[in-house]
């Protein structure tokens, strides 16, 4: 199992994506960020910190649960929901900042933009991952990518957070094949 | 886990997901688009064999919102009417490929025998079967107590309620005493001796006969419908004493802390068991439990039928 990012990696990218996204974007004033629960929605309050830091303003943020609209669903059993929270000005007309920890298959993305479409219609969606292991199965692109992670379809990429796990690292288990 | 019965399939944890599960999909209906694809290709049947307005388009409208097909099937205007027993309907629905019944019916153990009977493959769900259960009620009650007086979150430790009037008949005083025992609270049962049920003292609750003292110290008040349909004999002498000593008016909403809501499963007997005036008081929550009952019901149906059955039980 070996180490692909320590903590003090995952910070100089989180501070990173955070002006990569405001040099996009011109400034924060019409951003919302939103994380994919568990461990997307502790980094995209991660980014907002950061961003609110940087611009000197409050930033949008919330969560934004997916499982009602993935595509496996008949193929697992149920799960639990995870808290969805919009925050005030909504989504609608706003630039919308999704964010996750790991991009894989692409599947979580396209049901938030599904699970995005129920809320209101963002004037445009960007997308923003902490690590890109590759091996898409849609068309789905990320925006702002922390690290990527050249991995094996049998290798799983393990991130832990302070916030949920106690400590910031990304792993990678399994042989490379 | 395949089928919603009794409150006693169901563990606390369990309880509290479907709660949790239910204020999420909440934020779903209040939206501006109240639809979700998660039950597409899904059929529902609403096989209802008792009269119902609440709990059947409570579950139509859950089921819809959450994509699935929904067949509504009732006593009148079926072959159930003609005399068509439980087994040639139910092989009927599964002949029609329903993934979940809903059944509402008044045989106690209607549901049990459906989903015992391998007639079909589909999710049982009970929806009020005789005097017995009616645990989506119950799961109901315990959302909307929870919602109002612990902030919508954990379990309902230290919340005193008092569930009044039949208990005897009533399939939700049944399920709501094991849900709201299960989930810590306090219960406290109020009503004549003659609409008691027999071993009562097993229960794990309180018994009073004077409303008026326990009024003071209880968090919520479900009050129960007086249902005649059920009665052959005469419980009580007069529905004006019943109504006198165990029926709520303002009067007796006044006696209550401030905060004290005041549920009613419905149908409600106006002037029997509830005055006019205290249906509609600012304590009275009767309305939003039929718009919880829509959450709710989401929520057991995504729980239940959601996931591959294959896969679920191997």
């Amino acid at each position: 199992m070996s180490l692909a990012l320590n903590e003090s990696d995952i910070t100089r990218a989180l501070t990173r994506i955070s002006h990569e996204i405001l040099e996009r974007n011109s400034g924060s004033s019409d951003l919302t960020i939103l994380g994919i629960p568990t461990r997307g929605a502790h980094l995209a309050h991660r980014l907002a910190a950061i961003i609110s830091t940087i611009e000197g303003a409050p930033v949008q943020v919330g969560t934004l649960d997916v499982t009602l609209h993935r595509d496996d669903l008949r193929l697992r059993a149920p799960r639990p929901l995870m808290e969805t929270v919009i925050p005030s000005l909504g989504v609608e007309g706003r630039t919308v900042v999704l964010v996750d920890d790991v991009l894989f298959s692409g599947r979580t993305i396209r049901s938030a933009l599904d699970a995005l479409g129920e809320i209101g219609r963002p004037i445009r969606v960007q997308l923003a991952v902490l690590v890109d292991r590759g091996h898409r199965e849609l068309p789905i692109k990320a925006d702002f990518v922390g690290k990527n992670l050249p991995t094996s379809k049998s290798q799983s990429v393990k991130v832990s957070l302070r916030e949920h796990d106690g400590v910031d690292e990304v792993r990678i288990e399994g042989e490379s094949a | 886990m395949k089928h919603l019965l009794s409150i006693n399939d169901i563990d606390r944890d369990f309880a509290l997901t479907i709660l949790d599960t239910a204020a999420e999909m909440a934020k779903v209906t209040d939206g501006p688009v109240k639809k979700l694809p998660t039950l597409r290709g899904k059929t529902v049947v609403n096989l209802f064999a008792e009269d119902s307005t609440r709990t059947r388009i409570s579950f139509e409208a859950a089921a819809k919102r959450l994509s699935a097909d929904v067949i509504n099937f009732t006593a009148k205007g079926s072959s159930i009417s003609k005399g068509e027993s439980l087994k040639d309907t139910a092989q009927t629905l599964q002949a029609l490929g329903a993934d979940a019944v809903v059944i509402r019916h008044p045989a106690s153990g209607a549901a049990h025998r459906l989903a015992q009977g391998r007639w079909i493959n589909g999710t049982v769900i009970n929806a009020g079967d005789g005097t017995h259960e009616h645990p989506s009620q119950a799961l109901l009650d315990s959302y909307t107590i929870r919602k109002h007086l612990c902030g919508g979150t954990g379990d309902l430790s230290g919340i005193h309620v008092a569930i009044v009037g039949d208990i005897l008949h009533s399939r939700v005083a049944r399920s709501n005493v094991l849900l709201l025992t299960k989930l810590g609270a306090t219960v406290t049962l109020v009503a004549p001796p003659t609409l008691l049920p027999h071993q009562v003292e097993q229960w794990p609750v309180r018994v009073s006969y004077d409303f008026n003292a326990v009024l003071p110290t209880v968090d919520a008040v479900i009050m129960l419908r007086i249902q005649q349909e059920r009665m052959s004999d005469l419980y009580f002498p007069s529905e004006r004493e019943y109504s006198t000593l165990f029926g709520i008016d303002s009067d007796r909403l006044g006696l209550t802390k401030s905060g004290t809501i005041l549920l009613h499963p419905g149908p409600m007997n106006r002037g029997l068991e509830i005055s006019a005036e205290a249906a509609d008081s600012e304590q009275s929550v009767v309305v939003e439990q039929v718009a919880n009952g829509v959450s709710i019901r989401m929520a057991i149906l995504y729980l239940f039928i959601a996931g591959s059955q294959e896969s679920v039980n191997g």
